[in-house]
């Protein structure tokens, strides 16, 4: 093991590593997992010249305070972030995103809010040294799985890094994370278990995205959406996106770290090309739903691929 | 077989084999998931069987669910549904301090607590799925006269290894968690073993379950 880490001063609200999400173990209960908001990720990658396997510290709302313990290590953060670099000689540089920096021994990186949105990323050339688990580094706290025995980040403990001699380089990118004003979704299994009033309500009305919110799900809460056929069914598998409507008609969006089967019925699915912006949603927020056809949901999805594409195509 | 496939999303195939809740539909369900599973189709991030559905989801930017859908469609099906079935013996112990329902199943089904324990271990229980959580197993069918609804209000916290009924279902809860089922009992057995990467679930889809009652003594010591 290399002896180089940076110590945790303070760990964030909830500070775990993630990649791209851990495939194929729904069948014994495992969610995918990885990065809430995946663009944000890649492009973190890209800049700091790794590939999209090597995974990124995601934090939400207060990030970690880092101090670099090591020779230096090109570093990147990105998602709409407030940070700053607190250097070994007391010098107090205002973090950017979508940039490279360099931090050198002593350094610490002290990564303050993210503004107006959820999930940040901190990432390093090189990556972290940490063992996948099921050919993933994303950590799944519910079940304990993942790096760092599948844990959240907590005060002192040291995060080994992989310390690549690269030469650093300035890269950066303009980047906006944009807003919709609409939350895009198709006909879920179970729409016709819901009252023309219920569902109405779901495309005309607005929602807020309520505190009980995180990795697993998002609830959100507005006008109450009726079930005029069964407020259960058997339980079935359920995938990132799901709108399922319990009995007391208040939604819930599940993501990221969803349980793999759910009895409650399914009015909507929030389309693929808008799951990064739905996750960045801050409690509070105010949501409207569109709905849209499933090759209309096919082709948005291309336009994003597209974007993705070239945004990480700046990145030399 | 499947009676109807459609969308789930844009990146998801919605396998549906009926209404009917039994081993024969949920065989077939099975069937499929090792199949399609053996395949290792470009696109495919996850296979979800359930007791009567199979959701196939897939990454939109390698395949779309026009072509997915074909190819289960036009799937050559092999007899698998069978095979590796296992049979597990489970041990519970039911002393008061794990049966947390016991109490509330006595006073709704009017009946005395042995009856109940002796309709729910005379029976062998068939594994229709595992989910929800890692390892959790979804098992049937309870003899009818325990049959019960789930608690009005769910628990917080269930504590792990908790055996849980409700309606012709039983499960074991592999970790603490939030939950409805009626508490009947606890083992002290690891369902889930995340350090058996293999093979981390103890219960799989298709194997067979039968419980059997153990003191209080014997459950403190099953894991030393």
């Amino acid at each position: 093991m290399s002896k180089n880490y940076f110590e945790i001063l303070r760990p964030g609200i909830n500070s775990t590593f993630q990649d791209l999400g851990r495939f194929n173990q729904h069948h014994i209960g495992i969610p995918m997992s990885g990065a809430m908001d995946k663009r944000n990720y890649l492009i973190g990658n890209k800049l700091v010249g790794n590939n999209n396997n090597i995974s990124a510290i995601e934090f939400a709302y207060q990030g970690p305070l880092l101090k670099l313990q090591s020779t230096k290590v090109i570093c990147a953060v990105t998602g709409n972030v407030n940070f700053k670099i607190l250097r070994a000689n007391s010098k107090i540089e205002e973090g950017e995103c979508y940039e490279t920096f360099e931090l050198n021994d002593g350094d610490q990186i002290d990564i303050i809010s993210t503004n107006k949105s959820v999930y940040g990323y901190f990432f390093i050339n090189g990556g972290f040294e940490i063992e996948s688990f099921w050919k993933s580094f994303s950590i799944n706290t519910m079940a304990q799985i993942g790096p760092n025995d599948g844990t959240k980040f907590s005060l002192n403990q040291k995060l080994f890094i992989k310390n690549k001699e690269s030469k650093f380089q300035k890269k950066r990118i303009e980047y906006l994370n944009s807003k919709i004003e609409f939350i895009r979704v198709l006909k879920g299994t179970n729409f016709n278990y819901f009252s023309e009033e219920g569902t109405n309500n779901l495309f005309s009305k607005e929602f807020t995205v309520s505190k009980l919110t995180d990795r697993m799900g998002m609830r959100i809460e507005g006008p109450k959406i009726e079930n005029i056929v069964e407020t259960n069914i058997k339980s079935e598998g359920l995938i990132k996106g799901v709108i399922q409507v319990p009995g007391d008609g208040n939604p819930i969006i599940m993501l990221s770290d969803y349980g793999t089967v759910g009895g409650y019925p399914k009015i909507a699915v929030v389309i693929s090309a808008d799951h990064d912006r739905l996750t960045q949603l801050t409690p509070g927020s105010k949501i409207k739903f569109k709905l849209v056809e499933l090759n209309e949901a096919e082709n948005l999805y291309k336009l994003y691929e597209i974007e993705t594409k070239n945004i990480l195509n700046q990145i030399r | 077989m499947i009676k109807n496939i459609t969308n789930l999303g844009d990146a998801s195939v919605y396998c549906d084999f009926g209404n009917q809740i039994d081993q024969e539909t949920n065989l077939n369900v099975i069937k499929y998931f090792k199949n399609l599973k053996e395949l290792k189709i470009e696109g495919i991030t996850n296979i979800t069987p359930s007791y009567n559905k199979l959701i196939v989801s897939f990454e939109p930017s390698v395949t779309n669910y026009e072509k997915l859908k074909n190819k289960i469609i036009d799937l050559k099906l092999h007899n698998k549904e069978n095979q590796n079935s296992k049979l597990i013996k489970i041990p519970i112990c039911i002393d008061e301090e794990f049966s947390l329902d016991i109490k509330r199943l006595s006073k709704k089904l009017k009946m005395k607590y042995d009856q109940i324990y002796n309709s729910f271990f005379d029976k062998e229980y068939y594994c229709y799925m595992t989910g929800f959580i890692a390892g959790m197993p979804f098992l049937g069918d309870t003899r009818e006269n325990i049959r019960l609804n789930r608690l009005e209000t769910p628990r917080v916290k269930v504590p792990k290894g908790s055996i849980g009924i409700t309606e012709q279902f039983c499960n074991i809860y592999t970790y603490e968690s939030p939950g409805g089922w009626n508490i009947i009992g606890n083992t002290p057995v690891k369902i889930f073993d995340k350090s058996n990467q293999e093979n981390p679930a103890l219960i799989n889809p298709g194997d067979r379950v039968t419980f059997y009652k153990i003191s209080k003594q014997e459950y403190q010591k099953y894991n030393e």
